[in-house]
């Protein structure tokens, strides 16, 4: 498993716009992929579940991906939430 | 069936063409117990794709005709659609509870709605809409009903509606939507106001559209009257074609005047100007003739999104207005939200009365951060043309100068930073609340410039909702209480050596162009498609003429007297 933090920059913290560019990088991974806030993990392949973290401004996620291309998925979060401008880590 | 109906005249032109009726479906869902469990689940996968097809659709079409933003709230709907949390789920119950596939997709789509509702920020509730909406398209696969989207009409129809949303709104393609007309609202309302920007004809508060005609039936729809006239005969389609043809070529005709100055028969100059909502909108107002930006309404810039703009994005819009102006006098009214014009990101308490409550200049002053940013965005776009800055719904002197002094605070800090800001701003104020029209002689010692905010102005002197039918009767732009305040206004002004414009609604209006001729208006402000008629009309009229028959209108009793008194000496 890896496993990686960020820490969410954007003033509306993560909302639908780059939500979507998240989720929806992430269908071509077969590991499975979570993100943890305040102690609740959800998918990170699911809007619905990412959206009802609402993940404000200023906050930690933890996001974890588990499978056989889980590097993979962990750089390409990577990219998607420094393009978005949602962390720069 | 009655061959007539009769509303407001909302949007000039005429339009001839078959109805098409913008209605929600009938999506009640009931709990059956289904036997074969693998053909409901297959049921459900198949109107899922059917709505995504749907989806993908409305989503290319909104990327191509309005813009790739707009487009990107269907991509979210389609990641909804594919959300594993949310399709997981549906199937389990359909498979383990055996009930049929709408009432597995309503229970849970209810639990995420009920979740999101229950969230604290406003911008987490509103998403409970798009769950909404979603689950609405899949339903109605799965009943078998049509969910109409507007974008994607393709060929030529009169929208009927109860009401139109502005986000239904821009999903009509001008091309094949050649009016509309709808149950409620008024010439104020939102739609109607867009469809003057759009020039679409339309008719608003007809009140029985949709009970009357039904869909495919002909119709004409006359902006110009109000009258909305079903499956006409031969001699009524030639007549009205014949009508169209001849506003059409009147249209032309004001064309001609589009480079012309606005001089009355008398040779007094006065400017008009046209009101805007976009950078867009700055060049079809130089398109319909506009000899200034008479009101920039800013909040659309603050709307439709999920966070503030930038004072970046906001130098760049302010600028293209500017430079799109070249120089001619372009007042921006700062931001005028809160009441019922709300933003999603911005997490405001709900008003009993919104329209007195929190909104405007009373919201800048109680944000000031959000303020400044406006006010530094403008100085900074200033040097692009001719800036006057207009602070929306004061009501006290104190609003005004702190207001004031925030510009000049923010100017003093653009010019410690070596950043360049025009030195020619003029400073003035909307005058829509009475105390200031009251008091119009000693605020014109401090402001630039008054602009008349009609449309408030009349909903707060009669106390009449603008947006409650039922009151409509009081919204009477010709009462002489109206009339006498304009005068109050345009004096105090004149007195003080300053101008003063309207820019409500009543600017464009043909009865009150002569009145407010007379009253020495300065400036008028209307939609852009309004000013080439003004511009033909004031040519005809005699300012000194139209002076001497002001003591006499101020003097009437009702606003039915003054309008046929106007009419008479026309």
């Amino acid at each position: 498993m890896t496993e990686k933090q960020f820490v969410i920059t954007d003033e509306a913290g993560i909302h639908a716009r780059p939500a979507s560019a998240l989720v929806g990088s992430l269908s071509k991974f077969k590991s499975d992929i979570t993100m943890e806030f305040k102690g609740k993990k959800v998918n990170l392949k699911s809007i619905l579940g990412v959206m009802s973290l609402g993940v404000s401004s200023g906050s930690t996620v933890t996001i974890a991906a588990d499978g056989e291309d889980e590097e993979q998925a962990i750089t390409t979060i990577t990219e998607v939430m420094k393009n978005e401008g949602l962390s720069n880590q | 069936m009655k061959r007539t109906l009769s509303g407001i005249a909302a949007s000039n032109g005429i339009a001839l063409a078959r109805a098409f009726r913008l209605e929600t479906p009938d999506l009640t869902v009931e709990k059956k117990t289904i036997d074969n469990a693998d053909q409901e689940v297959q049921r459900f996968e198949s109107a899922l794709s059917k709505a995504s097809a749907e989806l993908e659709t409305i989503k290319e079409r909104t990327a191509a005709q309005i813009s790739d933003k707009e487009a990107a709230i269907f991509g979210a709907h389609l990641l909804v659609l594919s959300d594993p949390e949310l399709v997981g789920p549906i199937t389990e119950k359909i498979k383990s509870d055996k009930v049929n596939a709408e009432f597995a997709l309503k229970e849970t789509a209810d639990m995420f709605i009920a979740m999101f509702e229950a969230m604290e920020s406003d911008y987490m509730k509103e998403r409970a809409a798009d769950i909404r909406d979603v689950t609405k398209r899949v339903t109605a696969h799965l009943l078998g009903v049509t969910i109409q989207n507007p974008s994607l009409i393709a060929e030529e129809v009169i929208i009927l509606a109860e009401d139109l949303t502005p986000s239904d709104t821009v999903q009509l393609n001008p091309e094949f939507v050649k009016g509309f007309i709808t149950d409620i609202g008024g010439r104020t309302s939102h739609s109607a106001i867009l469809a003057r920007t759009l020039e679409i004809p339309a008719v608003v508060g007809a009140k029985k559209v949709m009970e009357t005609i039904e869909n495919g039936t002909f119709i004409i729809v006359d902006g110009l009257e109000g009258v909305v006239i079903i499956d006409p005969d031969s001699a009524l389609i030639e007549e009205y074609q014949e009508k169209k043809a001849s506003y059409d070529r009147q249209k032309a005709e004001w064309a001609k005047l589009k480079n012309e100055a606005t001089v009355t028969a008398d040779g007094h100059p006065v400017e008009l100007g046209a009101n805007i909502g976009t950078p867009k909108d700055a060049t079809g107002a130089v398109d319909n003739g506009a000899e200034a930006i008479g009101l920039y309404r800013t909040e659309f810039l603050y709307m439709g999104r999920d966070a503030f703009p930038t004072e970046e994005e906001q130098v760049d819009a302010y600028s293209a207005v500017l430079k799109a102006m070249d120089g001619k006098p372009t007042v921006v009214r700062t931001l005028d939200i809160g009441g019922d014009k709300e933003l999603t990101y911005l997490d405001l308490p709900k008003e009993l009365n919104p329209f007195l409550g929190l909104r405007a200049i009373r919201l800048c002053l109680e944000m000031p951060d959000m303020f400044r940013t406006q006010l530094r965005s403008l100085l900074r776009s200033s040097v692009h043309g001719n800036l006057k800055i207009m602070f929306p719904m004061i009501a006290t002197l104190e609003e005004f100068r702190t207001a004031k002094a925030l510009v000049i605070e923010e100017k003093e800090k653009l010019a410690a930073e070596g950043i360049a800001v025009s030195d020619s701003i003029e400073i003035g104020i909307m005058v829509e609340i009475p105390s200031t029209a009251v008091m119009a002689d000693v605020f014109a010692k401090e402001v630039d410039f008054f602009s008349i905010g009609t449309n408030d102005l009349i909903q707060y002197t009669m106390a009449a909702d603008r947006m409650n039918e039922n009151v409509s009767y009081l919204y009477q732009p010709y009462n002489p209480a109206i009339l006498r305040m304009v005068k109050m206004v345009i004096d105090a002004a004149h007195k003080e050596g300053k101008w003063a414009g309207m820019c409500g609604e009543m600017a464009g209006d043909e009865i009150a162009i002569p009145i407010l001729l007379g009253l020495g208006l300065d400036e008028f402000s209307m939609s852009a498609s309004s000013i080439l008629k003004a511009r033909e009309q004031i040519s005809k009229l005699s300012k000194a003429d139209m002076a001497t028959h002001t003591e006499r209108i101020l003097a009437l009793a009702t606003a039915d007297e003054v309008e046929s008194y106007v009419k008479d000496i026309m």
